[in-house]
Formats: C-alpha cells, sequence, structure tokens
C-alpha cells in the first residue's frame, strides 16, 4: 500500500472534497481534475479555500469527507512522506540548520536514493545556484532561497508539484522574472504543477488552466483566455480584471445572438457567450473593448448613447476614462493612446461603442459587486 | 551685518551646557554602567579574594599569593562539598531535562484535554517559595522514614528545575516555524526521522540552555539542600556553615573558576549557535 | 489513536514525578500543619488532631516577621525594578552590537554562588570593609552607625541577588518592541514621558509582571539574606520556618506557616496577574 502510493503517476483526481473546521467550511464539495503535466492555478482572495486544498492535496490535512486519487490510487488518507507529491512552502521553509546541499538532498537521503550528490549538482544546475551548495539558508536571499526551495522539491521528481504562493514574498521585478523562469523549469522538466495564488496576474502569465475559487468551490475554470474573456460569473468577471456590468433585459432573438435591452438602448450578445437563466441579465464589456466617439462620429456594432465623460486619467500606455451613463451608471473605459487623436475631455458628450462578439451575459440575479472589492491577501511575513 | 554673520559661523555652546547635554543625552547609559557596578561589586571582590594569604578566615587583606589557587583543596571538605555539588547537579540535570523536554513537547506540539491543567502544574513548583518546597519535601521523607542525603537532594532539585525546563524549552518549540516539520514530511521523512532530522535539531539549543540552566539553579541552591541533605555538605553549604567562622580563600578560588568556567561556556555556546544558523 | 495519547504518554513520567515530589509532599504538609504534640511521647512525635487553631497561633506568634517578609520582599522588587528597567532599555535599545555581551555579563554573577557574593556584600558593608570607615570619615553615617546587621542591609542584599530575575523577562520584552512605534509616539507630539507612559511600558508589561513575580515570589520565601545580613531584628518568616523545622522540631507550626506563606503568595500572585490582566506567564 505505502510502496503503491508514492509510486502512484496519472492526473489528480479530486472528488467531492470537503473540509469544515467546526461551523466553517473551507472547502464545499470540491471535484476537479487536473491532468497530468500540466500547470494549474487554483486563484482566488484570502480564505477561498486554495491553500486548504493545497494541504488536502499535500496530505497536510485530512479531508473531512470526499476522496483524492493520483492515477488509479487512492490517497486521501495516507501520509505525506507516503505521496509522490513535493511542495514549495509560502516563505520557502528551508531548514535553517542545514546546508543547501543537506536541504536538496533531505528528500532524496530520506528515501534510500543513491546518487544523492549528482542529482543535488544537477538541480543546483537547473535552478543557477551551484555555487551555493555549502551556503546555510539564510545566507541566500529572497530569491535565491525560493530557488533552493523549488530545487528541494523538484529534485525527487514528484508526480505532482505544489506551489503555495511560492512567489508572494518576492518584490514585483523578481517575480514576473520568477514566474518566467517557473513557467520554463515546469517545460523543461515536465511535471505536473499546482499553484495557488491570489495573484491573477501571475496565474494568467504561468498557468494552462485556472481555477477560480470562492467560499470553497470553484467559480469557474478554463485556460486564461477562457476565464478572461468568457466569465460565468460576476465574481470571474470583477476578479480576472476589471468589468463594466449593465442590467438588461433579454428581448429577442436574432440568430445566434440575443437581443438585449440595456435601459432602453438595444444591443446584440452571442448566445454562446450568455450564461443568463430567464430574461433577465447582466451584459458585460471589458473596459479596454469599448471604444468612445463623440456624438456625430458614425460608429458600428453596439452603442450606448447619452454618455458623459466624468474624469479622464491618463497612465501612459493607456488613458482611462469614466463615462456617465443616462441611468446614472458610471462605465469604466481604458483607450489605447495609439492613434494619435486627442484624448476626450472632461465633460464631453459621447457614444461608447463595441463589437457585439466582446459581450458576455450573466445571471440577472447576481451581485454585480461580487468579487470586485477583494482585499489583496495579506501575507504573513515573519 | 554680512560680515557679523561669517563671523560666527559656527555658535560655541559653553562647556557646562555640553556637559550637561552629553549627559542628558547617554544618561541610560551611565545608569546602566552603575547597574552593572552594582551587579560585580562583589563578583569582583570574592575574586581579589581568591588571592588573599589569609589563612584560616578570610576576612581581611593580608597580602597576595597565589597558592589558594594552586592548591584549591587546600581547606578541608572544600573539594568534597564541591564533588557532592557537581554529581547532585549533573543527575538532577540528566533528569529535569528529559522529563522537562517531554512535558515541553507535549504542551508545545499537542493540543489535549487539560493542557491548562498542566500549565498550572508547572507554574505552581514555581511560584512555591523555595523554603515550602524543601520543608515539604522533608516531611515526606520523614513520613517515610527516608533519611535525608544525596538521593532525597537529587530529588528535590529535579523538583525545581523541571519547571524552568519546560518553559525555557517551551518557548523555542513556540518559536519553531510549523512549515519546516511540514516540509521534512512533505520530502519524505515519516514522524520519527522529522523527529530526528528536523524538530530536535532546532530544538537542541533551546534544550542546551535549558539544561545549563538546571545545573546552575542546583549548584547554587542552598535553601532545599538545606533541608534535605541531611548531614551531606554541598558547596553551598559549606559556604554558609563555614561563614559563621571565616569561609576558606579556596571557596573564593572555586567560585571564581565556576564563573569564568560558565562564562566561557556561554560564549562558546553562542559562537557555535551563531555559526550553526548563519 | 496513537496521536491522541502521545501528548499524555510524553507527560506521564514528569507528572508523576512532580505528582509524587511536589503535590504529594504539599498534601502531607497540610496534613502535618493540623497535629499536634503526643502527651508523653518524645521530641517531634506528633499526631494528627485537626487542630486548626495550629494556624491561628502560628500567626498571631510570628506576625511581625510575617509582616517583615511581605515588606521586604515588596521593597525589593520595587528597587529591583526601578534598578531594572532602566538596564534592560539601555540593553535592548543603546548597546547596538554588544547587546549579547551585556546580557550575558547580567547573568554572569550568578555564576559565581550567591552565597559568596552575598558574604561578600557583607564583608564590604561590614565594620572590615571600606565603605562604612570611608562614610563616617565625610561624616555620611554617624561612629556609631553599622551597614550590616539591618534591614536596609537585608533589602538590599535581596535586591541584588533577584536582579536578573527581573532584568532577564524585562529585557525580553522590552527587546522586541519595535523602536518604530517609539519614533511614531514621537512624531504624534508624545514627548519622552508621555511616550514612556503610554506606549513603551504598556508593550513591555508583560515583562514587569513576570520580572516582579520572578523576584517577589522568592524574596519572601528568603532567609539567607536576613540570616547573613541581618540581626535578630530582621528575621523573616523563612527564619523562623527553618528554626521550627531544626532548632524547635516544631512541624506543625514550621508547616502552618509554610502553608500560610504559600498562601499568602498565590493569593496576592494571583490578585496581580487579574489586574496586569497578563496569562501569559508561563
Amino acid at each position: 500500500m505505502v510502496k503503491a502510493s508514492i509510486e502512484a503517476r496519472g492526473d489528480l483526481r479530486l472528488t467531492r472534497l470537503t473540509k469544515t473546521y467546526g461551523d466553517f467550511t473551507a472547502v464545499d464539495d470540491l471535484s476537479l481534475t487536473i491532468a497530468k503535466g500540466s500547470f494549474f492555478a487554483l486563484l482566488g482572495p484570502s480564505g477561498c479555500g486554495k491553500t486548504t486544498t493545497l494541504r488536502m492535496i499535500a496530505g497536510l490535512e485530512e479531508p473531512t469527507a470526499g476522496s483524492i486519487h493520483l492515477g488509479e490510487t487512492d490517497i486521501t488518507t495516507t501520509k505525506p512522506y507516503q505521496r509522490p507529491i513535493n511542495t514549495v512552502f509560502q516563505n520557502y521553509a528551508l531548514f535553517p540548520h542545514l546546508t543547501i546541499f543537506e536541504n536538496i538532498a533531505f528528500g532524496l537521503r530520506r528515501r534510500g536514493k543513491s546518487d544523492v550528490k549528482e542529482a543535488v549538482e544537477k538541480v543546483l544546475n537547473l535552478v543557477e545556484l551551484p555555487h551555493l551548495a555549502q551556503r546555510k539558508p539564510t545566507q541566500l536571499s529572497g530569491g535565491q532561497q525560493q530557488r533552493i526551495a523549488l530545487a528541494r522539491a523538484i529534485v525527487n521528481r514528484p508526480a505532482l508539484l505544489l506551489l503555495d504562493e511560492p512567489l508572494g514574498a518576492l518584490d514585483l521585478k523578481l517575480r514576473r522574472q520568477m514566474q518566467i523562469e517557473l513557467k520554463w523549469i515546469q517545460k523543461e522538466v515536465g511535471l505536473t504543477f499546482v499553484h495557488v495564488t491570489h495573484d491573477q496576474e501571475e496565474a494568467m502569465t504561468m498557468a494552462d488552466t485556472i481555477a477560480v475559487m470562492n467560499e470553497g468551490q470553484i467559480e469557474q475554470m478554463g485556460s486564461p483566455a477562457d476565464l478572461y474573456d468568457n466569465p460565468e460569473t460576476a465574481y470571474v468577471a470583477n476578479f480576472l480584471g476589471q468589468s463594466n456590468l449593465i442590467k438588461g433585459t433579454i428581448s429577442g432573438n436574432d440568430g445566434d445572438s440575443q437581443i438585449v435591452d440595456l435601459y432602453g438602448q438595444k444591443i446584440s450578445l452571442p448566445k454562446s457567450r450568455s450564461h443568463a437563466v430567464d430574461s433577465s441579465t447582466y451584459a458585460g464589456i471589458r473596459p479596454e473593448k469599448f471604444r468612445i466617439s463623440l456624438l456625430e462620429t458614425p460608429v458600428k456594432g453596439n452603442v450606448l448613447s447619452g454618455g458623459k465623460i466624468e474624469d479622464v486619467s491618463y497612465i501612459g500606455v493607456s488613458t482611462q476614462y469614466q463615462v456617465e451613463m443616462p441611468w446614472g451608471q458610471e462605465l469604466m473605459v481604458f483607450e489605447q493612446n495609439d492613434d494619435g487623436v486627442a484624448p476626450f475631455k472632461k465633460g464631453d458628450a459621447v457614444n461608447i461603442s463595441w463589437e457585439p462578439t466582446f459581450t458576455f451575459g450573466l445571471r440577472g440575479d447576481e451581485d454585480a459587486t461580487a468579487g470586485s472589492e477583494v482585499a489583496p491577501e495579506v501575507l504573513d511575513e515573519e | 551685518m554680512s560680515q557679523k554673520i561669517k563671523d560666527a559661523t559656527i555658535p560655541t555652546i559653553p562647556l557646562g551646557a555640553r556637559i550637561q547635554r552629553w549627559v542628558g543625552r547617554n544618561l541610560i547609559k551611565i545608569y546602566a554602567f552603575f547597574a552593572f557596578t552594582y551587579l560585580f561589586i562583589p563578583v569582583a571582590y570574592t575574586f581579589a579574594f581568591s588571592f588573599n594569604d589569609s589563612g584560616k578566615s578570610n576576612l581581611i587583606w593580608k597580602g597576595f599569593t597565589l597558592d589558594n589557587w594552586k592548591n584549591p583543596c587546600g581547606a578541608p571538605e572544600v573539594c568534597n562539598a564541591l564533588g557532592n555539588s557537581i554529581k547532585i547537579g549533573l543527575l538532577a540535570t540528566i533528569f529535569s531535562t528529559i522529563l522537562g523536554t517531554m512535558i515541553a513537547f507535549a504542551i508545545g506540539r499537542h493540543k489535549f484535554k487539560g493542557r491548562s491543567t498542566s500549565n498550572l502544574l508547572i507554574f505552581l513548583p514555581m511560584a512555591t517559595p523555595e523554603i515550602v518546597l524543601g520543608a515539604s519535601l522533608l516531611s515526606l521523607f520523614l513520613v517515610f522514614k527516608i533519611n535525608p542525603g544525596f538521593w532525597p537532594t537529587v530529588i528535590a532539585h529535579i523538583v525545581f528545575c523541571i519547571s524552568f525546563v519546560v518553559v525555557t524549552v517551551k518557548a523555542r518549540i513556540a518559536s519553531l516555524d510549523p512549515r519546516l516539520e511540514q516540509a521534512a514530511m512533505d520530502l519524505y521523512a515519516n514522524e520519527f526521522q522529522t523527529f530526528r532530522r528536523v524538530t530536535l535539531p532546532l530544538v537542541a539549543p533551546g534544550i542546551a540552555g535549558a539544561a545549563l540552566l538546571a545545573f546552575s539553579l542546583s549548584f547554587d541552591d542552598f535553601i532545599i539542600t538545606n533541608f534535605n541533605s541531611g548531614t551531606l555538605t554541598t558547596f553551598p553549604k559549606f559556604i554558609y556553615v563555614s561563614a559563621a567562622r571565616g569561609i576558606p580563600a579556596q571557596a573564593n578560588v572555586i567560585g571564581s573558576a565556576m564563573f569564568f568556567l560558565a562564562l566561557t561556556i556561554v560564549i562558546v555556546g553562542q559562537l557555535v549557535n551563531r555559526r550553526r544558523v548563519r | 489513536m496513537r496521536k491522541i495519547r502521545t501528548p499524555y504518554l510524553l507527560l506521564l513520567p514528569g507528572f508523576a514525578f512532580l505528582f509524587t515530589f511536589f503535590i504529594l509532599p504539599i498534601i502531607n504538609l497540610a496534613q502535618t500543619s493540623t497535629q499536634t504534640s503526643v502527651v508523653g511521647g518524645d521530641t517531634g512525635q506528633y499526631e494528627q488532631t485537626l487542630r486548626f487553631a495550629n494556624y491561628i497561633d502560628a500567626f498571631v506568634e510570628n506576625k511581625e516577621q510575617f509582616g517583615r517578609s511581605f515588606l521586604y520582599a515588596i521593597l525589593a522588587t520595587l528597587l529591583a525594578l526601578a534598578i531594572s528597567y532602566p538596564l534592560a532599555y539601555a540593553i535592548a535599545f543603546k548597546s547596538g552590537k554588544y547587546k549579547n555581551v551585556l546580557l550575558v555579563l547580567v547573568v554572569a554573577p550568578f555564576f559565581t554562588s550567591f552565597l559568596l557574593r552575598t558574604i561578600a556584600w557583607k564583608q564590604i558593608l561590614g565594620e572590615e570593609g571600606f565603605v562604612v570607615p570611608t562614610l563616617r570619615t565625610f561624616g555620611i553615617i554617624s561612629e556609631s552607625t553599622t551597614l550590616t546587621s539591618t534591614s536596609f542591609a537585608v533589602v538590599m542584599g535581596m535586591t541584588y541577588n533577584f536582579l536578573p530575575f527581573m532584568t532577564l523577562p524585562l529585557f525580553a520584552s522590552i527587546d522586541r518592541i519595535d523602536p518604530r512605534t517609539l519614533e511614531a509616539s514621537g512624531d504624534l507630539y508624545a514627548n519622552g514621558i508621555t511616550t514612556f507612559r503610554k506606549v513603551t511600558l504598556p508593550l513591555s508589561m508583560p515583562g514587569v509582571v513576570a520580572g516582579t513575580l520572578l523576584t517577589f515570589i522568592p524574596a519572601a520565601g528568603d532567609y539567607v539574606n536576613a540570616a547573613i545580613l541581618g540581626s535578630p531584628n530582621t528575621k523573616m518568616l523563612g527564619n523562623v520556618i527553618e528554626s521550627r523545622y531544626f532548632k524547635v522540631v516544631d512541624y506543625p507550626t514550621a508547616a502552618a506557616l509554610s502553608f500560610t506563606l504559600m498562601a499568602a503568595i498565590l493569593i496576592l500572585v494571583t490578585l496581580y496577574i487579574r489586574k496586569a490582566g497578563t496569562e501569559e506567564l508561563v
């Protein structure tokens, strides 16, 4: 049994996984399959259950209900050290009393592997820090510690590598650099990576598949482009980037599209991108998909008229506008500063237009602000 | 006008005011200096009088000699007493460190029913005056017709050392990042290997500190020892008893030697610790 | 199953030991305290008669020493606090890279037997020491005034002996204060005294509580300082208990006194912890 679990390989399958602490449900009936060899991200704000899920996969928490399979092997209750799974911990958890070499060799030695020296040297070369083998962890910079933590995990060639906010303690520039390196290393070693993060940009840069978690459940799962272009819920639409959600009613059909009435103005929305369950809906458009035009300029596609520019923020690569619509809502518009046209001024009366295919439709009974005011994760930096 | 300003480029502060400001800024350091002086006066006195060519009673300075240092066992009984103190200290240290470390791990690493009662049981011996500890143990030994002596003293010392060991080791365990143990488990170390390879090495400095503390508490104890040792003489008891007729200078030699020895151990320990982590 | 048993197995040997050699003796002490001597029996022969009046007799007979024990202990604790707080503050904030060295120096005197140091004080402050003649020469004390065999000497000796017990916990909690909070207080218009009262002191309170307890408890039960540095007029409860045990062989009175001392200390400590609001002592 022990031998079998440590040799297990294949897809990771979570079935109806649940974890409760007293009255609090951290992970709620979660089912999901992570394909072998993929880079999977669990994305969500603090307290959404993503870290608990990761710890259950690692074996550091026991599920209240449900099961975890790796390939055909049930590993739900096996000990952490009996799973072919390794973790890169938040703040790295390098052993302060051991040298870098011994830190990396730790897992190999516990499993009685031969050629420890060779394996450690190879992985140190992979993370480009072979000269640090005899140092102690406290002598290393944050970025170096991060790479050693990664090396210590992948040297074991686990079936699954778990990354718990591994870049959270690094500064922005280093974080971007490490994101690219991590992605490269994953391709290089061909392991399954499961990455937990609250940073949507990080998840989108690195992962093949992202699962957005909220209150212990998966809101939506898909490729980064899928999630961004076609969010199914207000939570996803707001948590991943920004969205304009406008309340409306589905008033008819036109071939592959629905006709949606937004405060008296009709727009078109592809049926394949509508997730409404009845006639009430929210039409969603990303701010950068909007185009602003003065009233006299002719425009195509979906148009909302009667806007008035309330605020202009110039941020170099683009300009952000707040446009107040006749029904009182302020829409956000990002315009690229690429065409040399003079930016609009505060107080200008404008129309807003966009390609109908960029519209997505949400259920009308949703909270349009869900996910938009999630506090950034507070990292415990001891 | 401008000429005047140039002349007075650096306004001079009167010396008195400067002294006043210096004192004001360094008041706390001056205070600390006096506090240290207070702490070290008797130590220096003891050290100085270890060189006194005193004969029997080491009360008045009679001249410098190295004889006391060359022959520390010169005075009757003194080395016998020292040997007893060391034996008792070592035994009490070993047992209290083992028992106390086990308790510290139980309280510091596990959640269980009766944890707060356990904490209370650890606190109580520290909140009990030594004289009560000593007297109550003696009463118990008398009830069971056990004569005071070597082993009763060892037992008494273990009683008061355990709590200090628990507190010291527990503090070290509490400062341990639980993720380190989780990382070890994640890297294929089972419970025993995790304890041996990660937990124990990381808690070890705390245990060593606790052992050192236990030994110095035991070695220096007089009150509890006085109640439970019967006719056995320990080093503090030797000093107390001979105080009436004058303490031989050899006692000062041993006291000073202990001081330098312990200081060396602490400093070496700190250096080793620093190298282990860095 | 194993998980649940582990802590109890770890506790078992230590707690069995503490039960046998700490709890049982205390119970036995309580039992001894109500005994009376056997009529016509030998010295040191007692029987259980549940005579609770032993407590009243013991207290009435020794109320002077009782009061003195607590008065001296409180004085020594306050003095130690006054000396240790600035010292701990200086080590924590003003010592730079010498912090560890100074910390070792605080503990270092400990390693010379405390009896040797106490006797050193007796000789320094005694007639043959250099302090008394000097003070007399300058006329600060009169020819007939002595420093040893006085309450002053006893309290000073106690302050001295328990000083590290005060300094170390104080240092531990002052050292944990982020110096930026003190700067922030200054930035928010608090002067030095206000900063101390409103920021430093509250933040170092756990250390103050732990330090005062670690000083007060052994000081209240002490009799060595009184025996070496004092006179018959400075006897503390510890001296009485000691002599009842060894000289008078009056176990019940000694037990009653021990028990009263312990109870009084526990009550005082409990009240004090309640007032200071710190439970994190252990």
